[in-house]
């Protein structure tokens, strides 16, 4: 524990002092200020915020978690010529890129928040929760990708992959199902796929902060009966964690098996 | 003192070391040569643990080294290339180095600063320095805390002859204090100059393995170099 956290520290250190990190934080400012000035009220803020957080993390989280690791590859030669073990050393770089950008996140949108007097509101804390657990998820399978496959290039494009079948394809998939079977009542199925896309998930769960839910119609208030109670929180919160430990203990074990 | 055991190791189809066993006694310089792809590389980071050997044992005086990573905490590695994180400072990786180290009290790392003439560098973010100092860098970490065991890999590409000259001093006084040191390069007469003994490899196997001067005498050369292009020439003809 005492290493991870020594290790951690001097990945921290690198990535905070990285200009992509700054951009990244800029970014959310002015998008989430731009939007706070030019909308009246956190709701339709949160609306336009939604969409950049859930297309925007997950992607920079892929691009930026797979190169670390191929960037890096000197540097995690040394620490493995260290006294160390592999898990300490992979727990340290996984933390240690996905943190920062969890914090530039928090930052860039709740500074914003906080000068307009909307930080603590339940969209906008749901907003940052769910972007927060995105981050995390993305970077765990991120990081699995990058040490999986040797290779730059195509581990850039397993990654871009994996994002694009999680933000849009799954969708389609989705879709072309409740139309195939139409007649069938989906709407357990519907909530069991949702609740296997992070992405999904994390949509459904800020939609439903607000009166939005209605105007989805039944599907709306299934989700809201499901989502909306213990067991539907329980659950979901479940399921991001497991979207987070599952490419982590895969990738950990990856890890210890690699060679460098 | 290194004791290696029909170590082997194979990157898929492709096996690149075949049953290697050897010793290489402590207060001693070992080189490592052969053509490109030999396995020179892959049998240095199989010792430091990078590579994790197919089967075999490795032994460094006297503990496992495969899947054991306390057994590294006597022993310094210096590698071929030095990419360290752009926006860490040399400070920080000698920081970081010591503070996994905790506890050995041999730490030299001031002194080899000023011997790799890095004082003007030590503050600046690694993406500021040039691929040599980089070297420096490495060699500092490698060094600080008087290894008993060192691998160096190609340990002078790139240094500038004063620093080389420096780093040669370094290693000649740890084998007289009784460190283990292996080395690869490709400069035959920095190997001469620095090494006892020889490991000649081919595609994974060993072809020789004694001193230095069993070498010369039997190639009936007096130069490293000239002995190495002779072997070589014969087991490349002898694959032809």
């Amino acid at each position: 524990m005492r290493t991870t956290s020594l290790l951690l520290k001097y990945v921290v250190r690198d990535v905070m002092r990285s200009k992509w990190l700054g951009l990244y934080l800029i970014f959310f400012a002015a998008v989430t200020e731009g939007l706070l000035f030019f909308t009246a009220g956190e709701a339709k803020t949160v609306v336009g915020l939604m969409n950049v957080v859930l297309l925007l993390i997950p992607l920079a989280a892929a691009v930026f978690g797979t190169l670390h690791v191929h960037h890096n590859r000197d540097f995690v030669e040394l620490m493995l010529t260290q006294p160390v073990s592999r898990n300490a050393i992979y727990v340290a770089l996984y933390l240690g890129v996905s943190l920062p950008f969890l914090i530039a996140f928090v930052v860039g949108i709740g500074v914003p928040a906080a000068v307009h007097g909307v930080l603590l509101t339940a969209p906008i804390l749901t907003l940052l929760a769910t972007g927060c657990a995105l981050t995390m998820v993305f970077f765990a399978i991120a990081y699995l990708i990058g040490v999986v496959v040797q290779d730059k290039a195509a581990a850039m494009g397993v990654a871009f992959i994996s994002w694009l079948s999680f933000a849009v394809l799954y969708d389609g998939v989705i879709l072309v199902l409740t139309v195939l079977f139409a007649d069938y009542p989906l709407e357990k199925a519907t909530i069991a796929m949702v609740v296997c896309n992070p992405i999904d998930l994390a949509r459904i769960i800020v939609m439903l902060t607000f009166d939005y839910a209605a105007l989805m119609g039944y599907t709306g208030a299934v989700f809201q009966e499901f989502f909306g109670t213990a067991t539907g929180v329980v659950i979901s919160s479940c399921s991001l964690i497991v979207w987070t430990l599952l490419p982590v203990f895969i990738g950990r074990r990856a890890f210890g098996r690699k060679d460098w | 003192m290194i004791s290696i055991n029909h170590l082997q190791k194979s990157f898929r189809s492709l096996r690149v070391i075949k049953d290697l066993t050897t010793t290489l006694p402590s207060g001693s310089v070992t080189a490592v040569i052969g053509p490109n792809g030999s396995g020179k590389t892959t049998l240095m980071k199989s010792i430091v643990g990078l590579v994790q050997p197919d089967s075999g044992s490795i032994l460094v005086d006297g503990t496992t080294t495969i899947n054991n990573p306390s057994s590294r905490m006597h022993i310094g590695y210096m590698s071929q290339v030095a990419r360290y994180p752009e926006n860490l400072t040399p400070t920080d990786l000698i920081q970081m180095v010591r503070g996994v180290r905790a506890g050995l009290t041999t730490d030299i790392a001031d002194e080899l600063i000023t011997d790799m003439q890095l004082e003007d560098h030590i503050k600046k973010p690694m993406r500021a320095l040039s691929g040599g100092t980089r070297q420096k860098v490495g060699a500092v970490i490698a060094f600080m805390f008087r290894p008993t065991t060192l691998l160096l890999d190609e340990p002078t590409a790139g240094l500038d002859p004063v620093v080389t000259e420096r780093l040669k001093e370094r290693i000649s006084a740890l084998r007289d204090g009784g460190t283990t040191i292996l080395i690869t390069s490709h400069v035959l007469s920095e190997i001469q100059e620095l090494a006892d003994r020889i490991i000649y490899l081919h595609e994974g196997l060993v072809m020789f393995d004694g001193a230095v001067n069993e070498l010369l005498a039997q190639t009936g050369h007096t130069s490293l170099s000239k002995s190495v292009a002779s072997i070589m020439s014969r087991e490349l003809g002898g694959v032809q």
